[in-house]
């Protein structure tokens, strides 16, 4: 056995290992307790998957390797360091980007070797699934792209002209079919890049009429089809760790987007082709908001036994977790039953509250799933509603014409008493008005998060004072 | 090459093994798992570096090192980020320690 051979034996082997570690450390990954070491496993699999390249690359164009590996890798990382918890949901989605780009790019590379001259023809599996690869990888990368813009703010919410499912559909057929000559007719350098500009278009068109609130779910299915593309390109180029680490994250991605387009009770049909809040007006609201200033919010906390708070994403954008923090302190010290409940969309991306928490320190067994904390509600003296709107408005239980009919929501009405810290009395993401805010028993504390929470705390300290002497 | 039928069966065990492994994940890590199977599918970088290394022409070469820079970016800054979220889950019963 001569040196290659064995050197590309050594190779692969080292991809089996990563591919178990990828494997490994996403299951790690499924439990609070183990998570962080299997984010360094599957890091660890990554690295030697990497060096093991160099093994079979001999030396080929090693500067540019190397020189291309970091320029990736550099900026990136000091970038993913010093960005805000907020923006992780932007920042996967680009990373997510990137990974549709690269097999995009190695799908060109494919087919553009193959419509060299004297290249033999290869296999129709290798040339249709390179051709798959690269139509889902660049869609990936363009939509990914749109979607980062949107959630950072750099992009209108949603972007809608007459016509446009139609738009949308005749770009998407005629990727399609240039696909299909690519692989039944000709393979020409020209009809690849009609290809794969029609599939970056689509992408982008694909992308823009979608509202943010379905933001998550669309990050989450590019992510699996980005593992989809990299498993096919990875079948193209004979690399078996690539198909096996795609497929998984595909499948598990698949799986992930279903489970978050249910706890929205938006099906994947409804978030792609049809528009948010289209249907009938909601029903008009009677009553009015009633205010109360912190001094009185105060003291019915002080009164309270068990209190419930509600986060949502605008006590992430007020920067207000730390407070509310503080807040629940104060409160489990003057010996008060103190939970968080988080709505499956909650943030950004399902979950993404509950990282916003850790950062500012809560404990992550404090923090209840909507399904836990629901029945609680009843016996609750006092929930505090701080950014969240749409995930405790009663109407998606009650009203038939309501936008959200049908979302399962965080059962806040059913508390004793409601406060609900808000800057002011616009509506929520959705654009709707919540019935919650004008029921009897919610007072509304207009302020900003942070200030709420801060003149909360010096209230209750106060009130704790007064009964001291 | 692999064989078609043998490529086949890895793909579906592949797709099985990615349902399973994430089938009994809690809501809370919702989003660093997202995160973390992003940075899983950065092992295209893999590809792309083997990509440039085969490319002759200047535009294989091109679209070799794109691939490479995107695939390095995909895998670096889908680990960060993911780390810097799972670091920060914490039971109450650590603080205690």
């Amino acid at each position: 056995m001569d040196l290659h051979t064995l050197l590309e034996y050594a190779a692969k082997a080292s991809y089996l290992l990563a591919a178990v570690l990828f494997i490994l450390g996403i299951k790690r990954m499924s439990s609070p307790v183990t998570a962080r070491r299997g984010i360094v496993q599957a890091g660890l699999g990554m690295v030697i998957a990497t060096l093991a390249t160099f093994a079979i690359t001999r030396g080929h164009n090693l500067g540019l390797i190397v020189a291309g590996l970091a320029l990736g890798v550099v900026p990136t990382w000091l970038w993913g360091r010093k960005v805000a918890m907020t923006d992780m949901p932007q920042m996967v989605a680009l990373f997510n980007g990137m990974g549709g780009g690269s097999a995009a790019a190695i799908g060109a590379g494919e087919l553009l070797k193959f419509t060299q001259a004297g290249e033999v023809a290869p296999p129709l599996a290798t040339l249709v699934l390179a051709v798959v690869g690269a139509l889902i990888g660049a869609i990936s990368m363009t939509g990914s792209v749109i979607a980062w813009a949107k959630l950072d703010g750099r992009m209108d919410k949603r972007f809608v002209f007459a016509g446009q499912k139609l738009v949308n559909f005749a770009v998407f057929a005629a990727a399609v079919l240039a696909g299909l000559a690519l692989v039944f007719w000709k393979l020409d350098a020209s009809l690849v890049v009609v290809f794969f500009l029609l599939a970056l278009a689509f992408g982008v068109l694909m992308t823009l009429p979608i509202g943010g609130a379905d933001m998550p779910v669309v990050i989450s299915l590019y992510n699996a089809l980005t593992g989809l593309a990299v498993a096919f390109e990875g079948y193209a180029m004979g690399i078996e760790a690539l198909i096996v680490a795609g497929m998984v994250v595909g499948a598990a991605g698949t799986f992930l987007t279903q489970l978050m387009a249910k706890a929205m009770n938006r099906p994947l049909s409804n978030v792609l082709f049809s528009n948010f809040g289209a249907g009938g007006a909601a029903q008009e609201i009677a009553g009015a908001q009633k205010p109360i200033d912190a001094a009185d919010a105060a003291s019915l906390l002080y009164l309270a036994e068990k209190v419930i708070i509600v986060p949502g994403y605008g006590m992430a954008v007020a920067q207000a977790q730390h407070k509310i923090w503080e807040l629940s302190q104060a409160l489990i010290k003057a010996g008060k039953d103190v939970k968080f409940a988080i709505h499956p969309v909650a943030g950004r991306m399902p979950g993404h509250m509950n990282v916003l928490l850790a950062e500012a320190g809560v404990p992550y067994d404090l923090i209840a799933d909507m399904d836990d904390i629901n029945p609680e509600f009843k016996t609750c003296d006092v929930a505090i509603v701080i950014g969240a709107n749409d995930v405790v408005n009663p109407a998606a239980k009650t009203d038939k014409s309501s936008p959200i009919y049908g979302m399962p929501i965080l059962d806040v009405v059913d508390a004793r008493q409601v406060i609900v810290i808000k800057r002011g009395k616009g509506t929520g993401f959705a654009g709707i008005e919540n019935a919650l805010f004008y029921q009897d028993n919610t007072r509304m504390l207009y302020a900003d998060g942070k200030e709420a929470a801060n003149s909360l705390i010096a209230e209750l300290k106060a009130i704790e004072g007064g009964g001291g002497h | 090459m692999i064989d078609g039928f043998l490529a086949l069966y890895i793909f579906v065990l592949a797709a099985f093994t990615g349902k399973e492994i994430i089938g009994r994940v809690p809501v809370i890590l919702h989003t660093p798992l997202m995160s973390g199977s992003n940075f899983v599918h950065g092992i295209v970088l893999v590809g792309a570096m083997i990509a440039l290394a085969h490319a002759e022409s200047p535009l294989a070469i091109a679209i070799g090192f794109i691939g490479v820079v995107l695939g390095a970016g995909n895998a670096a800054g889908g680990y960060v980020v993911t780390e810097r979220m799972l670091e920060m889950f914490k039971s109450s019963k650590d603080d205690k320690k």
